[in-house]
This record gives structure tokens, sequence and C-alpha cells, in this order.
């Protein structure tokens, strides 16, 4: 079997999935719509392997595969295949997302069993992952950006998936608003790539590019800006960021495997994927990573102050992808793919750790009265200590490898872009001090009521959910999990999958130890082989002195949350009344939701009032009435026509039809 | 046997269907008159191809023959209804449509 | 040979097609289209497409027209009075069929396409048989192959709406 066929393969057992599991809801037991839903993504993962050895057994720079099965639509001038393309890159996003998406479907078996829309869950999270590989394995412009809208549509699905939740539904509806912005942006890229280049196959494209575009020409600069508007709303960039913290009204696996492990890295995929457009158009890239840079920073300060665990994770997720944003953007592609692998691995594991405390606490996600799981819940502590470890780049774990690679890179590039060195380290330190302020509140210490429960009866603390947002009594008949909620250490599936995540988060890094080995980096060098910026590789040395700098700035910060939350838990309340106003601030995420109403939505509002009010009344309806009188008169001269015989009217078409051809003859002879 | 006598035929079959259509009452005939004007248009198709040598006209004779198919069964399925209702099968006197 | 079963052909199917007007019973004229879908078939096969004509004979001489048999045996065949109600049709009616008849007729003949050569193209000896059709079909149109059966399907589902019995009220 060829690369291409492994791919189509891959493509096939989602879909496959959840189309079995759609129309089968009435017929299929609960447990194997799941074992359907899991068995298909782990066999596109499977089948993502037999792509990958495939690859590995050709020479690198054959290491691309373009094939299309059928016409996907072909007008004149315009050929558009149904074309995936094979290379090293989509492969490597293959396995992420199999991959993971498989563990999480091992857990979503175990986590939403009490779910009354079981079924429906697992259809949509394969529909999920099928768009999530069109996109990724799209082999033109139009087939991504179909790609691009299936994955946003099943991103609002999955977040309203409790869909009587009236902050579920409204998150949804954010989440695909921005997303469309973000479409929007990437259709006129498409549209703009047509125009100069003719074409929206990859391979063409990027061909053609350096020899149609000049660098830093306005057409290329625009095509790049538009493709970031995409990225960005995508990915949860500044300022299109503010759907995701709200997206966590879904339920837990669906944060874990869209808002923080796939999902929202296709913007980082589409920019590494356009490479040879960005090396076209420097200003544009630069943009991007300091829209990425100002991302990480402001994401974390807000982590700082979160107080529901979710929301304080998935500005963690926003913040990491600042990372991976910037990498890709100054030239670090293998590193900033690296970043967004290990990433997938700890952030997907601390969700579900999350989500696992969150069940055992009846659905609540504040973690001021979350304390004392250490004890209650050990297995479910191990791991979220394992992802914590390497989301604060803990010494030796995944996150420490990769997140050092993308700065080391940025030093060696030199200039201002060291700028992103030193705010990096600084976002850094900031990343240990959330996570581990996390980590402090919710596991050591004295348990709660909840926890205690847990450790004295064995049971999970039962409770009638609330809405915390509203205050309203959830609805469990249409699905809300209701009270028999799973935790990860009761069930097999979910501690198998934890596991897995918590071996890749700790390990996963030492496939690319500077000066012992780059797997990542030879295995993606070929795609990136024709940008000037992939030459650029940090000495050894340097390498190991910024890993030195970042495993110190990593145990400073966790040693600064440590002093603040657990040596001395009176500190920050002070440090709270001390800076009142920069806490306010941040606690209301920088009023990032305000701005955009206030620029954005209420102008908008008004024009819509204006037009209904002012305009309506005077131009529309004298027009409507004017018409209407037009018509009207008109109407009853053709009423004479009207005979009701259908065979007149037949007549009258053969006599219009005659009329035309003989119009058309006379006028063509 | 030169090609251009098939086209002749075919758009003299195409007139006759036509004319059948509006000559004729029952709803059943009418039916068969846009048979006639499909099967005309098959022709056409058909002959045209062979005069390119291409078989893709072929295709398209073979769908038109699906959509026809498509047509009479909807097409039979009304006339059904109409008869099951006890209306009378008659196009003349369904005339819902006068204004 | 070829011009002799082209006229007979090309009679058949032109008495069938006026056979269907002019009967006044539906029951005549769907055996006179029967008449006129074999000779259509004939003429396919003149055509050298053996696979279309094979096609005309399965589907529409034997499948859809046993289809009108059986409506009209349902409906019964009355056969309709020669009374005009549309004053005009009968007059308006020929003269608009000969009138498409000749501009398709210029149309077609006076094309670019009859540059191409009247006689056709040389064919290869394998044109239009069921493998080269079921290539085209399974390949390159698949597609539209699928969009069609999809048409069939939802037809069908139609046709039984549209038919069913109504529960008694």
């Amino acid at each position: 079997m060829s690369a291409t066929s492994w791919a189509w393969l891959v493509l096939l057992f989602p879909l496959l999935g959840s189309i079995a599991i759609a129309l089968g809801f009435k017929a299929l037991p609960a447990k194997a719509a799941g074992a359907i839903g899991t068995a298909a993504i782990g066999l596109a993962f499977l089948c993502g392997v037999g792509a990958l050895i495939h690859l590995l057994g050709e020479a690198p720079d054959a290491r691309h595969h373009a094939s299309s099965l059928w016409d996907y639509a072909s007008v004149a001038g315009l050929d558009i295949k149904l074309g995936i393309f094979v290379d090293p890159l989509s492969v490597f996003m293959v396995l992420i997302v199999t991959g993971v998406s498989t563990l999480i479907h091992l857990y979503s078996f175990g986590y939403m069993q009490s779910d009354e829309g079981y079924h429906r869950f697992f259809s949509y999270l394969n529909f999920f992952v099928f768009s999530m590989l069109l996109l990724v394995l799209a082999g033109n412009f139009v087939l991504l950006i179909v790609g691009w809208a299936f994955v946003g549509f099943a991103s609002y699905a999955l977040i309203s998936f409790w869909y009587r939740r009236q902050t579920a539904t409204k998150a949804g509806m954010k989440a695909f608003v921005i997303n469309v912005v973000g479409d929007i942006g990437l259709v006129l890229a498409a549209f703009l790539i047509f125009r100069e280049l003719g074409t929206f196959e990859y391979s063409e494209v990027f061909a053609k590019a350096p020899q149609v575009f000049h660098t830093n020409e306005w057409t290329v600069t625009a095509i790049c800006l538009l493709l970031l508007v995409g990225a960005f709303a995508k990915s949860a960039q500044l300022p299109f960021h503010t759907w995701l913290p709200d997206a966590m009204e879904g339920p837990t696996p669906v944060s874990s495997l869209i808002h923080a492990a796939t999902m929202v890295t296709a913007g980082v995929y589409l920019i590494a994927r356009t490479h040879s457009l960005f090396v076209l158009a420097p200003t544009a890239a630069d943009i991007a990573a300091f829209v990425g840079l100002a991302t990480l920073l402001v994401a974390a300060s807000i982590a700082l102050v979160m107080t529901d665990l979710k929301r304080a994770i998935a500005y963690s997720t926003m913040s990491q992808i600042g990372y991976m944003v910037v990498g890709v953007s100054i030239g670090a592609y293998s590193a900033g793919m690296f970043h967004l692998m290990t990433h997938a691995f700890f952030k997907a594991l601390l969700f579900m750790a999350a989500g696992s405390i969150i069940a055992a606490m009846a659905n609540e996600q504040n973690i001021d009265k979350m304390s004392g799981f250490g004890k209650a819940m050990r297995f479910t502590s191990v791991t979220m200590l394992c992802g914590g470890l390497a989301l604060a780049a803990f010494p030796g774990t995944s996150g420490f490898f990769s997140k050092d690679e993308i700065l080391a890179y940025a030093s060696a590039r030199g200039g201002m872009y060291l700028i992103f060195t030193v705010l990096g380290y600084f976002g850094a330190l900031l990343t240990a001090i959330y996570t581990f302020r996390l980590i402090f509140r919710v596991l050591p210490g004295k348990p709660c009521p909840e926890a205690q429960e847990l450790i004295d009866t064995g049971h999970v603390h039962h409770a009638h959910p609330f809405n915390p947002a509203t205050g309203e009594e959830e609805d469990t008949a249409v699905g809300f999990p209701g009270a028999e909620h799973h935790i990860a250490e009761s069930s097999l599936p979910m501690r198998i999958a934890m596991g897995v995540l918590a071996f890749g988060a700790l390990f996963a890094g030492l496939v690319q130890v500077p000066g012992v080995d780059d797997m990542v980096t030879k295995f993606l060098d070929p795609v990136f082989a024709d940008s000037p910026l992939a030459a650029i590789h940090p000495s050894v040395a340097a390498s190991w002195f910024g890993l030195a700098i970042g495993a110190a700035i990593s145990l400073a910060g966790i040693g600064i949350a440590y002093f603040l939350y657990v040596a001395r838990p009176e500190t920050p309340a002070a440090l709270q009344k001390r800076f009142s106003a920069l806490h306010t601030c941040l606690y209301n995420k920088w009023y990032f939701d305000e701005a955009i109403d206030f620029l954005v939505v209420r102008p908008a509002l008004a024009i819509g009032r204006f037009a209904n009010r002012t305009f309506e009344r005077l131009v529309v309806d004298g027009l409507v009435t004017g018409t209407e009188d037009v018509f009207g008169g008109g109407g009853r001269l053709v009423q004479l026509v009207q005979s009701g015989f259908v065979r007149s009217y037949a007549l009258l078409l053969i006599v219009g039809f005659a009329g035309l051809a003989l119009y058309f003859l006379l006028s063509s002879s | 046997m030169n090609v251009e006598w098939y086209i002749v035929l075919s758009s003299l079959l195409f007139a006759v269907g036509a004319m059948g259509i509006l000559l004729r009452r029952s709803p059943v005939v009418i039916l068969l008159c846009l048979e006639l004007m499909l099967n005309a248009g098959n022709l056409a198709l058909v002959a045209f191809s062979k005069m390119v040598g291409n078989q893709q006209g072929q295709i398209f004779a073979i769908v038109v023959m699906v959509v026809a198919a498509c047509e009479v069964v909807v097409g039979l399925g009304l006339i059904v209804a109409i008869f099951r209702r006890k209306l009378p099968l008659d196009v003349d006197e369904l005339r819902e449509l006068r204004g | 040979m070829e011009a002799v079963m082209f006229f007979l052909a090309a009679l058949g199917a032109l008495g069938g097609a006026i056979g269907v007007v002019a009967m006044r019973s539906p029951f005549y004229g769907v055996l006179a289209l029967i008449i006129h879908l074999f000779s259509l078939a004939v003429l396919f096969l003149l055509l050298s497409s053996a696979f279309v004509a094979a096609a005309q004979v399965v589907v529409y001489a034997g499948a859809v027209m046993v289809l009108y048999v059986f409506v009209v045996a349902y409906v019964g065949g009355d056969t309709e009075s020669a009374w005009e109600p549309i004053p005009g049709q009968r007059f308006l009616a020929p003269l608009m069929g000969a009138a498409l008849f000749v501009e398709l007729s210029i149309a077609v003949l006076s094309s670019s396409l009859m540059a191409l050569g009247t006689h056709g193209a040389d064919t290869k000896p394998g044109f239009g048989d069921p493998a080269g059709i079921g290539k085209l079909l399974l390949e390159r149109f698949l597609l539209p192959f699928e969009a069609s059966s999809i048409l069939l399907l939802l037809a069908a589902v139609g046709a039984i709406v549209l038919a069913q019995r109504k529960a008694e009220q």
C-alpha cells in the first residue's frame, strides 16, 4: 500500500464511525457506540502509523505525495480535486490527532457513561476527528477550507452538547461566530491566492509563489495577514481568543480534545503549512510572532488569577499556543511542531485530571472550594502532577525540551528576535507559577468536604448540579451527566488513557534532546527545506545554556508558587489587596470581552437599530407599498392570461422557447 | 449513414413529443409524451457522442435515463394519488392555478 | 444495409411517436411508445453504443413501460373525448411543433459541430461497449453516478409517500 492509500484510510475510518453511530443510535447499545467510536479512531491511528512507516522507507526528498480520488469542483479554468497531500508535516499532525483522540475516546468511554447523549457524543467526536484529519490532509486550499469549517461546526456542536444549558449554547454560538470570522479570512486568502497564482493546489502554490511574488509585496502580505485571521480565530490568539475560555462549557473530554490538544493547534499547522508564503512576507510573519508573544503573556497573566479550574487551564492553552505561533512564525518550524506535540500530551492529560476532579466535586469548578484531593484521588493527582510538571517545563519533562527549543532558536536568530527569548522566559516563569498555583490549591492540604466524602465512603459526592454561572438547575434529562459521574479512579479505560498520556508528558521530550538526538527535526526537515530560515540552528552549547536558564526559571516559578500558596497562604490575599487594580484587570481578562462588545457589538447593534427604526420605516416601507401598488395593478392585468389550463401554460412555454431560439438563430447568422 | 440524419430525426421526435403534450389531456399520455422528448434528447446525445468519438455523451444519455425513470416514478405516483382522491384524470379539470 | 436499417428504425420511432400522440386510448399509447423505444434501441446500436441500447431495452422498454401498463390498468384506460376546451390550442400546437422542429434542425445542422465531419469520428472496436462505459461511470463519473442513484432512491421514497393510502380519519 502506498502512503496515500494509508492516508485515505485514515480519513475513512472516523467518517464511517461517525455515520455508523449516528444512524445506529437506536439499534446500538451505548457501550457498542463507544467501542465503535474508539475503534474507528484507533484504526485511523494505525493507518497513520502505516503511512509513517511508508514515508520513512523513502528518501527524505521524495517524502511528499499528492493523490486525488475525484473531481470536487471542475469548471472553466478552476480544477479542484478531492485530493490529499501526504508529507511528513501532515503525517506528523495525523499521528498527533489520531493518537491523542484515541486516548480521549477511551477516556470518554468511561467519563460519559452516565450521559443520555452518549451516541450523539461519540458521533460528534468521530465527526470532529474526521474534519480535523481532512483539514490536515487536504491537498488544496478549498478542501482545507472545507475541513476548517467542518471543524468549526464540530466544535460548536460539542460546546453546545448539553443544549439545555443556556451558558453552553451561548458559548457555542460565540465560538462559532468568531470561528466564522476566521473562516472568512481564510476564504479571502484563498481567493487572493487563486487570483495571483491561478491554482489552489498546495504543491503548485508553493512552487509558483517565489517566482510570482517579490518579498514583502503587498499581495503576499495581504494573503498572509488573511491567513493569520483564520489561524488566530481557530487558535484563540489575540484578539480572537475570547471564545476559548467560554468553550469550557462543553464536556471535559471535548475541552481536552478540541480545545486543547488538536483543533486549536490548526492555526499553528496552517502557518507551518504555508511557511513558503510567510517567508515571502516577513512583515506578516513578524506580526504573527508578536501577536503570539502578546497572547502568551496576556493569557498567562490571566491564568494567574482565574478561579475556575477548567478556564485557568484554557488560558494556559492559549498561552502555550502563543509559544507555538511564535515558533512557526520566526522560523523555528520543527520546534513549534514539536511543542505542539508535547503540548497535546500534557494539556490533554491536565484536562482529563481536571475532569476527574470536577466530577468528584459534583461539577463544581471553583478551585477556591477544592483542596486535599492528593489523598482522595491518588491516581488522578499523580497524573495531574505529571501534566503540571511538563507544562511548567520541569527539567527533563517533555515541555522543558520543546519550549526551550523555540526560545533557543529565537536567540540564535538574534537581532530583535532576542525579545522573544527574554519575554518567552518571562512567560515560562508565569507558566510555572500558575500551573503550580492550581496544583497546590487542589491537591495538598486538608481535604474539602467532597474529598473527605470520597475518602470516607469511597463514593463520589452527590449533589444536584447547578450551573455556576446562572445558578439554574441543570437538566439531566437531556444529557447533563448528573450525579453518577465517573471519576478516573474507578474506570479502567480512563486510567489507561491518563496513564499513556502521563508517560508521554514525562518522556516524549526525549525524542529531541539538543546534541543527543533530533528525531522530530530530522523527520520534518524535508518539508521546510525550501525556507532559508530553517537553516538557522542554535549550537548545542547555546541550546544547553538555554535549557539551564529554563530549568532555573521553572524551578524558581514552582518555588514562588510553593511560597505563595503553601508556605505563606496569606500572601496571595495581601498581594491581591495591594495591587487590587491589577488584579481586577486580570480577573476581568484584560476586559477583552468588554472591548469587543464596545468596539464591534454595540456599533453593529446601533446600526441595526437605526436601520430598523428610521431607515426601514421611511425608505423600505415606502418602497414596499409603492411596489405593491405597481405590482398589484400589473397582477390584475396578468390575471387575464391565467386561465388555469396547464396546457395553455405549456403552449406559452414553447412559444417562448421557440421565440428565444429564433432570436439566437437570427443573431448568430 | 450520416450522423445528420439521426439529429434531424431527433429534433423531429422532440417536436412530435412537444406537440403531444400540448394536445393531449390525459396525464398518463402527457407523461408518455415527456418520455418521447427525453428520448429524442438521448438520441441527439448518442449521435453527438458518435460524431465526436467520445463515449462521455453516452454517460449523459444514461444519466438522462435515470432522471427519466425518476420522473416516471414520481409522475405515476402523482397520477395514482389523483386517482385515489377521486379527482378527474384530466389536466384541464385541474384548474386551481386560475388567477 | 446500414441505410436500410436506419430508415426502418426511424420509421418505427416516428410511427411510435405519432402513435403516442394520436391514439385516443392511453393503453394503445403505451404500446406505441414501446415500439418507439425498441426502434430507438436499434438506432443506438447503429450509432455503435451497445450499452445504451441494451439499457434502453431493459430499463425503458422493459421495466418503465411495465410500470406504465400497471398504472393504466389501475386507473382505467378511458379514451379522452375529442372536444378541445382551450380555443386556439388545436391550431397553435402543431404550428409550434413545426416551428420547434425547423429551428432545432437549423440550429444543430448549422452549428460548428458539423465541421467535425458528418460521418462521425473513426471509433475503435470497443466504442460504447459495457466495459468502456462501466470504466467511465465508475472512475471519472463516480460522483454523478452515485448522485443519480441517490436521486432514484429519493424518487422511490417520494412516490411511496405520494401514493400511500391515507389512514382513515
